[in-house]
């Protein structure tokens, strides 16, 4: 059996939504548990209870890359292999992508409030991250222009491809023009800057919380999606009878 | 391909072609900034590089919906789909076009509306620089956006969406030249960087433009 | 009830604010979905 057998939208719906209940049942156990374990930790001896706050803003910022590399990936899967539910995927995921970069970006505006004593700082990450949201704003919309699903699918797909291209290159240009504020990696493994246990683990939680409830809303919006295909295709065929 | 780009650059100079359009837009940019920020040479002198940039970018931009378009419309790019050369020579030869239409013009007007906005002598040959390495990329990428959106009813808007984001790279290396160049820096390292994202850009975007031509001809 | 300090305005608008969205987002999908269900459930009785 292999893996193309789910890019059949009869034998994904069937699976996902056996699916669906579980994935659901866990997102919400993980994120509601890592947040509670976040928000009773102790607070930091330098941000106060400002770190709290990292329990949302990490993991929303790894999902917002993650769920572009993710849409980049079911894009080449549509151009190459032509599998339906693939682009539907993509098409699915852009605007979860599009909320978890909001979130991170608005969480860090807060965050840096206090600590930056602004809200934005033209910080190469902050500065990334508006450009990547700028990327998924410019892909819901080409989606939402095109009439013709197939066509419109193929369009996005190159877009994706292209734009992950300068989405990279812009992350290394923006670096090349400001240096910044913010901290590096918050999951550095190098000895003096890795973050205390007491943070790591509640974050692991939290970002695997994140993590299944973007599954979620994947599995709930790719039907979504399907259907209307669906929908679409039955209209088209009463209407040719 | 030559035959091409005879035709295209003919039908861009001639009356209602919108040739010089994009550097009187360009001008009427550069005069209203001044209006905003204040006269002042210590207000002006340092953001010029930046506006002269950005200007570029949006004069750009104004013309790009017009690379396939009008082509579209009256039938004549299926022919050129369907003609012996391929279709990503037909995109490289329309960028072209647009670049000398639109970008050298810019290149050619910048020095002048430098002098409007107090950029210093000494930044000026740096400005013609960095915008006659990096306006074809500008063209290139504005090719790719306006194949993506040539069959929508109103691809304008979408069009700058879809563009602008991707010039952001050539925007920021095209500006440090100046000012480094300005402070007596060593422009070398953006200079290289800009060629690089050119090169890159015209070497191939084509395909990728040319891939979505196919689907909007389908 | 935890104490925040004095940074207790800021910690709870960055999760309310992340909530607001969230939440926007979730129902937005289900209520998408439960309209594709519906609407399909009737093509598929009358078709």
């Amino acid at each position: 059996m292999s893996i193309w057998e789910y890019a059949n939208p009869v034998k994904f719906m069937r699976v996902s939504g056996a699916m669906l209940p579980w994935v659901v049942a866990s997102a919400v156990l993980c994120t509601a548990g890592g947040i509670a374990w976040g928000v009773l930790t102790p607070e930091d001896y330098k941000q106060g209870a400002t770190v709290k706050i990292v329990f949302l803003h990490v993991p929303a910022a790894m999902m917002a890359i993650n769920i572009w590399v993710m849409m980049l990936a079911a894009s080449l899967i549509w151009l190459i292999r032509r599998h339906h539910v693939s682009a539907l995927a993509a098409k699915a995921a852009a605007p979860v992508g599009a909320v978890m970069t909001l979130i991170a970006l608005v969480t860090g505006a807060i965050w840096g409030q206090p600590m930056w004593g602004t809200w934005w700082e033209w910080d190469p990450r902050l500065t990334s991250f508006l450009i990547l949201f700028l990327f998924y704003a410019g892909y819901i919309a080409l989606w939402s222009a095109i009439e013709d699903p197939d066509s419109a699918a193929d369009l996005t797909g190159v877009l994706c491809l292209v734009g992950s291209v300068f989405a990279l290159l812009s992350r290394y240009a923006v670096l090349f023009w400001n240096q910044g504020l913010h901290q590096g990696a918050s999951l550095s493994v190098a000895p003096g800057e890795r973050m205390s246990a007491v943070y790591r683990y509640p974050l692991y939680l939290s970002m695997l919380g994140f993590f299944l409830l973007f599954l979620a809303l994947l599995l709930i919006r790719t039907r979504t999606e399907i259907r209307r295909r669906r929908l679409a295709a039955l209209q088209a065929r009463e209407m040719r009878a | 391909m030559l035959s091409l780009l005879k035709r295209d650059l003919s039908l861009a100079t001639r009356a209602g072609g919108g040739f010089g359009l994009a550097v009187a837009f360009f001008l009427i940019l550069c005069a209203l900034v001044p209006f905003g920020v204040g006269p002042a040479t210590t207000a002006l002198r340092p953001i010029a590089p930046g506006i002269l940039w950005v200007g570029a970018l949006l004069a750009c931009l104004l013309s790009l919906d017009r690379i396939f378009a009008l082509d579209h419309e009256d039938g004549s790019l299926d022919l050129l789909a369907t003609a012996p050369i391929p279709l990503e020579g037909v995109v490289a030869v329309k960028a072209l076009a647009h670049w000398i239409t639109t970008g050298l013009p810019l290149v050619a007007a910048a020095p002048l509306f430098g002098v409007l906005l107090h950029l210093p002598g000494s930044a000026m040959p740096w400005l013609v620089a960095s915008l006659l390495i990096g306006t074809p990329a500008l063209s290139m990428l504005g090719a790719f956006g306006a194949a993506i959106t040539v069959g929508l009813r109103r691809g304008g808007l979408l069009l700058s969406l879809l563009v602008l984001p991707l010039y952001i790279p050539t925007l920021i290396f095209g500006t440090e030249i100046i000012r480094r160049g300005a402070e007596r820096g060593d422009p070398a390292t953006p200079i290289l960087f800009l060629a690089g994202i050119t090169a890159g850009v015209v070497a191939l975007v084509p395909f990728a433009a040319a891939a979505a031509l196919r689907v909007n001809l389908r | 009830m935890m104490e925040l300090g004095k940074y207790a305005g800021t910690v709870l608008s960055a999760y309310g604010v992340s909530a607001l969205l969230l939440v926007a987002l979730v129902w937005q999908s289900v209520a998408a979905n439960a309209r594709a269900r519906r609407a399909l459930e009737r093509q598929e009785r009358h078709g």
